[in-house]
Protein backbone atom coordinates (compact mmCIF):
# COMPACT_ATOMS: atom_id res chain seq x y z
CA UNK A 1 0.00 0.00 0.00
CA UNK A 2 2.76 2.17 1.06
CA UNK A 3 4.94 1.40 -1.91
CA UNK A 4 1.62 1.94 -4.16
CA UNK A 5 1.12 5.47 -2.87
CA UNK A 6 4.82 6.38 -3.36
CA UNK A 7 5.03 4.69 -6.89
CA UNK A 8 2.47 7.11 -7.72
CA UNK A 9 3.68 9.79 -6.24
CA UNK A 10 6.80 9.36 -8.32
CA UNK A 11 4.87 9.53 -11.36
CA UNK A 12 2.76 12.16 -10.73
CA UNK A 13 6.40 14.60 -9.58
CA UNK A 14 7.91 12.66 -13.52
CA UNK A 15 4.62 14.22 -15.67
CA UNK A 16 5.57 17.91 -14.23
CA UNK A 17 8.19 19.76 -15.42
CA UNK A 18 10.72 20.53 -12.94
CA UNK A 19 9.75 24.39 -13.69
CA UNK A 20 6.14 24.76 -14.35
CA UNK A 21 4.03 27.49 -14.17
CA UNK A 22 3.44 26.37 -10.33
CA UNK A 23 6.84 26.47 -9.71
CA UNK A 24 7.21 29.97 -11.18
CA UNK A 25 4.38 30.79 -9.21
CA UNK A 26 6.13 29.95 -5.75
CA UNK A 27 9.02 32.16 -6.23
CA UNK A 28 6.94 35.28 -8.01
CA UNK A 29 3.71 35.04 -5.56
CA UNK A 30 5.86 35.96 -2.81
CA UNK A 31 7.46 38.81 -4.20
CA UNK A 32 4.21 40.69 -4.61
CA UNK A 33 0.37 39.36 -4.07
CA UNK A 34 1.37 37.08 -1.35
CA UNK A 35 4.77 39.18 -0.01
CA UNK A 36 5.77 37.45 3.37
CA UNK A 37 6.30 41.57 4.87
CA UNK A 38 3.35 43.42 3.89
CA UNK A 39 0.81 40.58 3.23
CA UNK A 40 1.34 37.50 5.62
CA UNK A 41 2.81 40.57 8.03
CA UNK A 42 5.77 38.07 8.97
CA UNK A 43 9.30 39.00 9.71
CA UNK A 44 8.17 42.59 10.41
CA UNK A 45 10.51 42.90 13.71
CA UNK A 46 13.69 41.95 11.83
CA UNK A 47 12.59 44.38 9.06
CA UNK A 48 12.36 47.53 11.43
CA UNK A 49 15.89 46.74 13.22
CA UNK A 50 17.95 46.05 10.30
CA UNK A 51 16.78 48.54 7.12
CA UNK A 52 18.72 51.26 8.21
CA UNK A 53 21.38 50.61 6.16
CA UNK A 54 20.92 48.82 2.67
CA UNK A 55 24.01 47.21 2.63
CA UNK A 56 23.61 44.83 6.21
CA UNK A 57 20.16 44.42 4.65
CA UNK A 58 21.59 43.05 1.42
CA UNK A 59 23.27 40.47 3.32
CA UNK A 60 20.62 39.77 5.64
CA UNK A 61 18.60 39.14 2.98
CA UNK A 62 21.05 36.54 1.43
CA UNK A 63 21.62 34.96 4.32
CA UNK A 64 17.30 34.41 5.00
CA UNK A 65 16.81 33.08 1.39
CA UNK A 66 19.47 30.94 1.99
CA UNK A 67 18.24 29.57 5.67
CA UNK A 68 14.53 29.61 4.14
CA UNK A 69 15.32 27.39 1.03
CA UNK A 70 17.24 24.97 2.78
CA UNK A 71 15.48 24.79 5.87
CA UNK A 72 12.10 24.40 4.04
CA UNK A 73 14.10 21.92 1.62
CA UNK A 74 15.16 19.92 4.83
CA UNK A 75 11.95 19.83 6.86
CA UNK A 76 10.02 18.80 3.46
CA UNK A 77 12.52 15.68 2.79
CA UNK A 78 12.16 14.14 6.60
CA UNK A 79 8.42 15.56 6.85
CA UNK A 80 6.91 12.15 7.00
CA UNK A 81 9.35 11.22 9.23
CA UNK A 82 9.55 14.32 12.16
CA UNK A 83 7.03 13.24 15.22
CA UNK A 84 4.08 15.37 14.75
CA UNK A 85 4.46 15.91 18.54
CA UNK A 86 8.08 17.75 18.13
CA UNK A 87 7.79 19.00 14.84
CA UNK A 88 8.16 22.42 15.99
CA UNK A 89 11.85 21.73 18.30
CA UNK A 90 13.13 19.48 14.81
CA UNK A 91 12.19 23.16 12.90
CA UNK A 92 13.97 25.04 14.71
CA UNK A 93 16.93 22.62 15.26
CA UNK A 94 17.13 22.66 11.41
CA UNK A 95 16.91 26.30 11.26
CA UNK A 96 19.46 27.14 13.89
CA UNK A 97 21.54 24.80 12.27
CA UNK A 98 21.71 26.73 9.02
CA UNK A 99 21.77 29.98 10.88
CA UNK A 100 25.32 28.34 12.87
CA UNK A 101 26.19 27.44 8.93
CA UNK A 102 25.86 31.13 7.75
CA UNK A 103 27.43 32.66 10.48
CA UNK A 104 30.79 30.10 10.42
CA UNK A 105 31.56 30.90 6.96
CA UNK A 106 31.06 34.53 7.56
CA UNK A 107 33.80 34.49 10.16
CA UNK A 108 35.76 32.32 7.60
CA UNK A 109 34.91 34.57 4.41
CA UNK A 110 34.49 37.93 5.62
CA UNK A 111 35.44 38.38 9.31
CA UNK A 112 34.21 42.30 8.84
CA UNK A 113 30.66 41.56 7.64
CA UNK A 114 30.75 39.03 10.24
CA UNK A 115 31.37 41.43 13.03
CA UNK A 116 28.98 43.62 11.86
CA UNK A 117 26.36 41.40 11.33
CA UNK A 118 26.68 38.81 14.23
CA UNK A 119 23.49 40.35 16.47
CA UNK A 120 21.14 40.13 13.72
CA UNK A 121 22.25 36.89 11.98
CA UNK A 122 21.71 34.65 15.00
CA UNK A 123 18.26 36.92 15.00
CA UNK A 124 16.97 35.10 11.66
CA UNK A 125 16.47 32.09 14.32
CA UNK A 126 13.49 33.96 15.24
CA UNK A 127 12.35 35.52 12.11
CA UNK A 128 9.27 34.57 11.79
CA UNK A 129 8.66 34.07 7.96
CA UNK A 130 11.27 31.06 7.84
CA UNK A 131 9.55 28.85 10.64
CA UNK A 132 6.34 30.20 9.01
CA UNK A 133 6.91 28.58 5.92
CA UNK A 134 8.25 25.37 7.43
CA UNK A 135 4.77 24.91 9.15
CA UNK A 136 2.65 26.19 6.20
CA UNK A 137 4.40 24.63 2.76
CA UNK A 138 7.34 22.58 3.85
CA UNK A 139 5.50 20.04 6.22
CA UNK A 140 2.89 19.22 3.40
CA UNK A 141 4.66 19.59 0.16
CA UNK A 142 7.45 17.75 -1.89
CA UNK A 143 10.86 19.16 -1.21
CA UNK A 144 11.61 20.68 -4.72
CA UNK A 145 8.54 22.92 -4.49
CA UNK A 146 9.27 23.47 -0.63
CA UNK A 147 12.55 24.57 -1.86
CA UNK A 148 11.44 26.84 -4.24
CA UNK A 149 8.52 28.43 -1.38
CA UNK A 150 11.01 29.03 0.67
CA UNK A 151 13.46 30.49 -1.53
CA UNK A 152 10.83 32.61 -3.31
CA UNK A 153 9.67 33.94 0.10
CA UNK A 154 13.08 34.97 1.51
CA UNK A 155 13.36 37.02 -1.97
CA UNK A 156 9.78 38.39 -0.97
CA UNK A 157 11.14 39.27 2.68
CA UNK A 158 14.21 40.71 0.65
CA UNK A 159 12.53 43.05 -1.43
CA UNK A 160 10.99 44.58 0.91
CA UNK A 161 13.84 44.94 3.14
CA UNK A 162 15.90 46.58 0.83
CA UNK A 163 12.67 49.10 -0.51
CA UNK A 164 12.56 49.96 3.11
CA UNK A 165 16.07 50.32 3.54
CA UNK A 166 16.99 52.22 0.49
CA UNK A 167 14.55 55.11 1.67
CA UNK A 168 15.53 54.94 4.93
CA UNK A 169 18.84 55.48 4.42
CA UNK A 170 18.79 57.65 1.56
CA UNK A 171 16.54 60.22 3.89
CA UNK A 172 18.30 59.50 7.29
CA UNK A 173 21.88 59.49 6.25
CA UNK A 174 22.16 60.77 2.48
CA UNK A 175 24.42 57.76 1.46
CA UNK A 176 23.58 54.48 -0.09
CA UNK A 177 25.44 50.92 0.61
CA UNK A 178 27.54 52.99 3.37
CA UNK A 179 30.10 50.10 4.61
CA UNK A 180 30.27 47.94 1.70
CA UNK A 181 33.13 48.88 -1.11
CA UNK A 182 30.25 50.84 -3.22
CA UNK A 183 29.15 53.27 -0.92
CA UNK A 184 27.77 55.56 -2.00
CA UNK A 185 27.16 59.58 -0.03
CA UNK A 186 24.65 60.95 -2.13
CA UNK A 187 22.93 64.34 0.14
CA UNK A 188 24.51 66.11 2.77
CA UNK A 189 23.64 67.57 5.52
CA UNK A 190 23.72 71.33 6.43
CA UNK A 191 26.17 72.70 8.66
CA UNK A 192 23.69 72.19 11.81
CA UNK A 193 23.96 68.74 11.33
CA UNK A 194 26.47 65.94 12.85
CA UNK A 195 25.73 62.75 11.10
CA UNK A 196 28.64 63.48 8.68
CA UNK A 197 27.71 62.62 5.63
CA UNK A 198 28.37 65.59 3.91
CA UNK A 199 29.04 64.96 0.05
CA UNK A 200 31.91 67.42 -0.40
CA UNK A 201 32.16 67.51 -4.67
CA UNK A 202 30.18 66.28 -7.80
CA UNK A 203 26.33 66.34 -7.94
CA UNK A 204 25.80 65.56 -4.01
CA UNK A 205 27.06 68.37 -2.76
CA UNK A 206 24.04 70.59 -4.85
CA UNK A 207 21.95 68.85 -2.06
CA UNK A 208 24.32 70.45 0.57
CA UNK A 209 20.91 72.46 1.74
CA UNK A 210 19.17 69.30 2.86
CA UNK A 211 19.43 67.90 6.45
CA UNK A 212 19.16 64.12 7.10
CA UNK A 213 16.25 63.17 8.71
CA UNK A 214 16.72 61.40 11.53
CA UNK A 215 13.94 59.96 12.26
CA UNK A 216 14.36 57.91 8.97
CA UNK A 217 17.47 56.28 11.04
CA UNK A 218 14.85 54.98 13.76
CA UNK A 219 13.29 52.00 13.47
CA UNK A 220 9.72 53.65 13.88
CA UNK A 221 10.60 54.65 10.14
CA UNK A 222 10.72 51.15 8.99
CA UNK A 223 6.94 50.45 10.25
CA UNK A 224 5.54 53.76 8.70
CA UNK A 225 7.16 53.10 5.59
CA UNK A 226 6.06 49.74 5.51
CA UNK A 227 2.34 50.72 6.84
CA UNK A 228 3.06 53.00 3.59
CA UNK A 229 3.71 50.28 1.22
CA UNK A 230 1.11 48.20 2.26
CA UNK A 231 -1.40 50.73 1.38
CA UNK A 232 0.12 51.43 -1.55
CA UNK A 233 -0.14 47.59 -2.80
CA UNK A 234 -4.00 47.05 -0.95
CA UNK A 235 -5.13 50.40 -3.04
CA UNK A 236 -3.37 48.93 -6.36
CA UNK A 237 -4.52 45.29 -5.98
CA UNK A 238 -7.97 45.40 -4.73
CA UNK A 239 -8.37 41.44 -4.81
CA UNK A 240 -5.58 42.05 -1.73
CA UNK A 241 -7.77 44.03 0.35
CA UNK A 242 -9.82 41.39 3.27
CA UNK A 243 -13.61 41.85 2.60
CA UNK A 244 -14.63 40.54 5.84
CA UNK B 1 0.76 9.53 17.37
CA UNK B 2 4.39 8.06 17.38
CA UNK B 3 5.52 5.51 19.36
CA UNK B 4 7.87 7.44 22.23
CA UNK B 5 10.86 5.41 21.84
CA UNK B 6 10.26 6.70 18.28
CA UNK B 7 9.87 10.51 19.14
CA UNK B 8 13.11 9.63 21.52
CA UNK B 9 15.17 7.92 18.77
CA UNK B 10 14.80 10.91 16.73
CA UNK B 11 15.24 13.78 19.25
CA UNK B 12 18.91 11.58 19.72
CA UNK B 13 19.48 11.15 16.08
CA UNK B 14 18.87 14.65 15.59
CA UNK B 15 20.80 15.86 18.26
CA UNK B 16 24.25 13.55 17.36
CA UNK B 17 23.90 14.43 13.62
CA UNK B 18 23.49 17.83 13.94
CA UNK B 19 26.28 18.40 16.58
CA UNK B 20 28.82 16.43 14.61
CA UNK B 21 28.10 18.51 11.44
CA UNK B 22 28.40 21.91 13.77
CA UNK B 23 31.42 20.64 15.56
CA UNK B 24 33.26 19.49 12.49
CA UNK B 25 32.78 22.74 10.68
CA UNK B 26 33.50 25.05 13.66
CA UNK B 27 36.92 23.21 14.07
CA UNK B 28 37.59 23.26 10.06
CA UNK B 29 37.25 27.24 10.24
CA UNK B 30 38.39 27.70 13.81
CA UNK B 31 42.20 28.65 12.01
CA UNK B 32 41.47 30.93 9.60
CA UNK B 33 38.56 32.68 11.71
CA UNK B 34 41.12 33.20 13.95
CA UNK B 35 43.89 34.54 11.57
CA UNK B 36 40.68 36.95 9.97
CA UNK B 37 39.96 37.64 13.50
CA UNK B 38 44.27 38.83 14.65
CA UNK B 39 44.30 40.25 10.74
CA UNK B 40 40.79 42.69 11.68
CA UNK B 41 42.16 43.51 15.45
CA UNK B 42 45.09 44.75 13.68
CA UNK B 43 43.77 46.88 10.90
CA UNK B 44 41.77 48.57 13.23
CA UNK B 45 44.39 49.80 15.46
CA UNK B 46 46.42 50.73 12.53
CA UNK B 47 43.40 52.67 11.83
CA UNK B 48 44.56 54.89 14.21
CA UNK B 49 47.24 56.15 12.06
CA UNK B 50 45.75 55.35 8.97
CA UNK B 51 47.27 58.72 7.96
CA UNK B 52 50.91 57.85 8.41
CA UNK B 53 51.41 54.56 6.85
CA UNK B 54 51.62 54.21 3.31
CA UNK B 55 48.91 52.35 2.37
CA UNK B 56 45.03 52.98 2.79
CA UNK B 57 44.49 50.56 5.44
CA UNK B 58 40.55 49.31 4.22
CA UNK B 59 42.74 48.04 0.65
CA UNK B 60 46.02 46.64 2.45
CA UNK B 61 45.97 43.04 2.09
CA UNK B 62 45.96 40.74 5.00
CA UNK B 63 49.67 40.03 4.71
CA UNK B 64 50.54 43.65 4.69
CA UNK B 65 48.57 44.60 8.11
CA UNK B 66 50.63 41.57 9.59
CA UNK B 67 54.09 43.09 7.91
CA UNK B 68 53.78 46.39 9.36
CA UNK B 69 53.28 44.96 12.79
CA UNK B 70 55.85 42.78 12.63
CA UNK B 71 58.28 45.27 11.30
CA UNK B 72 57.61 48.79 12.45
CA UNK B 73 55.31 48.25 15.47
CA UNK B 74 57.20 47.47 19.20
CA UNK B 75 54.18 46.27 21.08
CA UNK B 76 54.70 46.91 25.19
CA UNK B 77 52.71 45.67 28.09
CA UNK B 78 51.91 48.25 30.92
CA UNK B 79 50.43 48.11 34.75
CA UNK B 80 48.51 50.59 36.06
CA UNK B 81 51.68 52.14 37.81
CA UNK B 82 53.67 52.89 33.99
CA UNK B 83 55.56 50.12 34.44
CA UNK B 84 56.44 47.69 31.76
CA UNK B 85 55.54 44.28 32.35
CA UNK B 86 57.44 41.64 30.58
CA UNK B 87 56.98 38.16 28.74
CA UNK B 88 53.56 39.73 27.18
CA UNK B 89 52.67 41.17 24.01
CA UNK B 90 49.88 43.64 23.61
CA UNK B 91 48.32 42.12 21.53
CA UNK B 92 47.62 38.99 23.78
CA UNK B 93 45.82 41.71 26.08
CA UNK B 94 42.08 41.18 26.05
CA UNK B 95 40.76 44.24 26.78
CA UNK B 96 37.34 42.90 26.85
CA UNK B 97 38.79 40.91 29.98
CA UNK B 98 41.19 43.33 31.77
CA UNK B 99 38.09 45.66 31.72
CA UNK B 100 36.05 43.35 34.16
CA UNK B 101 39.07 43.09 36.30
CA UNK B 102 39.59 45.78 39.45
CA UNK B 103 41.11 49.07 37.91
CA UNK B 104 44.75 48.75 39.31
CA UNK B 105 44.90 45.13 38.19
CA UNK B 106 44.52 45.97 34.82
CA UNK B 107 47.28 45.52 32.05
CA UNK B 108 47.62 48.18 28.99
CA UNK B 109 48.49 47.27 25.61
CA UNK B 110 50.40 50.01 24.28
CA UNK B 111 52.11 49.54 19.94
CA UNK B 112 54.48 52.06 19.35
CA UNK B 113 54.59 52.17 15.45
CA UNK B 114 58.04 53.66 14.07
CA UNK B 115 57.20 55.57 11.45
CA UNK B 116 60.12 55.48 7.90
CA UNK B 117 61.96 58.69 8.81
CA UNK B 118 62.07 58.78 12.73
CA UNK B 119 58.67 59.30 14.15
CA UNK B 120 57.20 58.04 16.72
CA UNK B 121 53.61 57.33 17.41
CA UNK B 122 52.22 55.85 20.63
CA UNK B 123 48.55 53.58 20.01
CA UNK B 124 46.53 53.13 23.22
CA UNK B 125 43.84 50.94 23.47
CA UNK B 126 40.64 51.87 25.28
CA UNK B 127 37.06 50.57 26.00
CA UNK B 128 34.01 51.97 27.83
CA UNK B 129 30.58 51.38 27.74
CA UNK B 130 28.09 52.62 24.57
CA UNK B 131 24.47 52.81 24.54
CA UNK B 132 23.59 49.14 24.41
CA UNK B 133 26.73 47.10 24.74
CA UNK B 134 30.66 47.67 24.82
CA UNK B 135 32.62 50.02 22.72
CA UNK B 136 36.23 50.41 22.51
CA UNK B 137 38.93 52.58 20.38
CA UNK B 138 42.66 52.76 19.60
CA UNK B 139 43.58 56.22 19.85
CA UNK B 140 47.53 57.45 17.79
CA UNK B 141 49.51 59.70 20.35
CA UNK B 142 51.86 61.81 18.84
CA UNK B 143 55.87 61.97 20.15
CA UNK B 144 54.63 65.08 22.31
CA UNK B 145 52.38 62.74 23.95
CA UNK B 146 49.58 65.57 24.04
CA UNK B 147 48.76 65.56 20.14
CA UNK B 148 46.26 63.02 18.77
CA UNK B 149 47.59 61.48 15.56
CA UNK B 150 43.94 59.36 14.87
CA UNK B 151 41.67 57.25 16.31
CA UNK B 152 39.67 54.41 15.43
CA UNK B 153 36.48 53.01 17.26
CA UNK B 154 34.00 50.01 17.14
CA UNK B 155 31.24 48.87 19.29
CA UNK B 156 29.34 45.79 19.46
CA UNK B 157 25.97 46.44 19.52
CA UNK B 158 25.13 50.30 18.79
CA UNK B 159 22.16 51.14 16.57
CA UNK B 160 23.73 51.66 12.96
CA UNK B 161 23.17 54.61 11.83
CA UNK B 162 23.14 56.49 15.41
CA UNK B 163 25.68 55.11 17.55
CA UNK B 164 27.17 52.88 15.21
CA UNK B 165 28.35 56.18 13.35
CA UNK B 166 31.64 56.18 15.69
CA UNK B 167 33.02 53.26 13.43
CA UNK B 168 31.10 53.57 10.65
CA UNK B 169 31.62 57.52 9.53
CA UNK B 170 35.15 57.89 8.83
CA UNK B 171 34.82 61.26 9.47
CA UNK B 172 33.62 60.83 13.30
CA UNK B 173 37.37 59.54 13.54
CA UNK B 174 38.82 62.08 11.54
CA UNK B 175 37.46 65.08 14.06
CA UNK B 176 39.84 63.62 16.33
CA UNK B 177 43.04 64.13 14.60
CA UNK B 178 45.42 67.31 15.50
CA UNK B 179 42.77 67.38 19.09
CA UNK B 180 44.95 67.75 22.58
CA UNK B 181 44.90 65.81 25.35
CA UNK B 182 46.64 68.45 27.43
CA UNK B 183 45.48 72.20 27.67
CA UNK B 184 48.42 75.02 27.82
CA UNK B 185 48.97 74.36 31.03
CA UNK B 186 49.83 71.10 31.44
CA UNK B 187 46.26 69.62 32.68
CA UNK B 188 45.24 66.24 31.71
CA UNK B 189 41.34 67.44 29.82
CA UNK B 190 41.18 64.45 27.23
CA UNK B 191 38.56 65.22 24.61
CA UNK B 192 35.13 65.55 24.95
CA UNK B 193 32.59 64.65 22.30
CA UNK B 194 30.31 67.70 22.47
CA UNK B 195 26.54 67.16 21.71
CA UNK B 196 25.55 70.26 19.24
CA UNK B 197 29.14 70.36 17.69
CA UNK B 198 32.64 71.14 18.98
CA UNK B 199 33.34 74.99 20.87
CA UNK B 200 36.61 74.24 21.04
CA UNK B 201 38.56 72.10 18.49
CA UNK B 202 41.29 71.62 20.52
CA UNK B 203 39.81 69.64 22.79
CA UNK B 204 36.08 68.77 21.44
CA UNK B 205 35.10 66.78 18.96
CA UNK B 206 31.63 67.19 16.53
CA UNK B 207 28.77 64.29 18.55
CA UNK B 208 26.64 62.44 16.59
CA UNK B 209 23.28 63.39 16.32
CA UNK B 210 20.84 60.91 18.08
CA UNK B 211 23.55 59.41 19.73
CA UNK B 212 24.10 61.24 22.73
CA UNK B 213 24.75 58.02 25.02
CA UNK B 214 27.13 56.63 22.94
CA UNK B 215 28.49 60.25 22.40
CA UNK B 216 28.74 60.55 26.20
CA UNK B 217 30.36 56.72 26.23
CA UNK B 218 32.96 57.96 24.08
CA UNK B 219 33.98 60.83 26.16
CA UNK B 220 34.03 58.85 29.47
CA UNK B 221 35.94 56.05 27.84
CA UNK B 222 38.30 58.64 26.39
CA UNK B 223 38.94 60.36 29.69
CA UNK B 224 39.62 57.30 31.48
CA UNK B 225 41.18 55.15 28.85
CA UNK B 226 43.89 57.78 28.08
CA UNK B 227 44.33 58.41 31.64
CA UNK B 228 45.87 55.47 32.40
CA UNK B 229 48.42 55.82 30.02
CA UNK B 230 49.90 58.83 31.99
CA UNK B 231 52.28 57.50 34.51
CA UNK B 232 54.43 55.90 32.00
CA UNK B 233 54.25 58.49 29.32
CA UNK B 234 55.14 60.97 31.74
CA UNK B 235 58.13 59.13 32.51
CA UNK B 236 58.80 58.90 28.78
CA UNK B 237 58.66 62.86 28.63
CA UNK B 238 61.07 63.20 31.69
CA UNK B 239 63.55 60.29 30.32
CA UNK B 240 63.14 58.05 33.20
CA UNK B 241 61.49 55.15 31.55
CA UNK B 242 62.65 52.23 30.16
CA UNK B 243 63.95 53.69 26.24
CA UNK B 244 61.58 51.96 23.82
CA UNK B 245 62.09 52.74 20.01
CA UNK B 246 65.50 51.11 20.54
CA UNK B 247 64.28 48.43 17.97
CA UNK B 248 66.75 45.31 19.01
CA UNK B 249 68.72 44.22 15.73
Amino acid sequence: MAEATTAAKSAAAKSEPLFGKKEKQLITDPLYDNNPITIQVLGICSALAVTSLIYPSLVISVAVVFVCGFSSLITSVLRNRIPKSIRMIVQLVIIATLVTVVELSLKYFSYPVYKDLSVYIGLIITNCIVMGRLEAFAMANRPWRSFLDGIGNGLGYGAILLLVAFFREFFGKGSLFAGSPAEMKIIGPNADYFINTMAESGIGSMFSWYSNNNLMVLPAAAMFLIGIFIWIQRSRTPKLVDVS
Amino acid sequence: MERTSYVVMFTLGMTVLVALLLSALFYGTKDQAAINEDVFNKRAILGAISDHVEKDVKSMSDAEVLGIFNDQIEQVVLDMDGAVVDGIKAEKVDMAKEKKKPEMDRKLPLYVYNKPGGEKFYIVSIRGNGLWDEIWGNIAIANDFSTVAGASFDHKGETPGLGAEIKDNPVFARNFKGTKIYDADGNYTSINVRKGGAKNKTHEVDGISGATVTADGVSEMLYRGIKYYQPYFKKLKTGKGKPIGMLVE
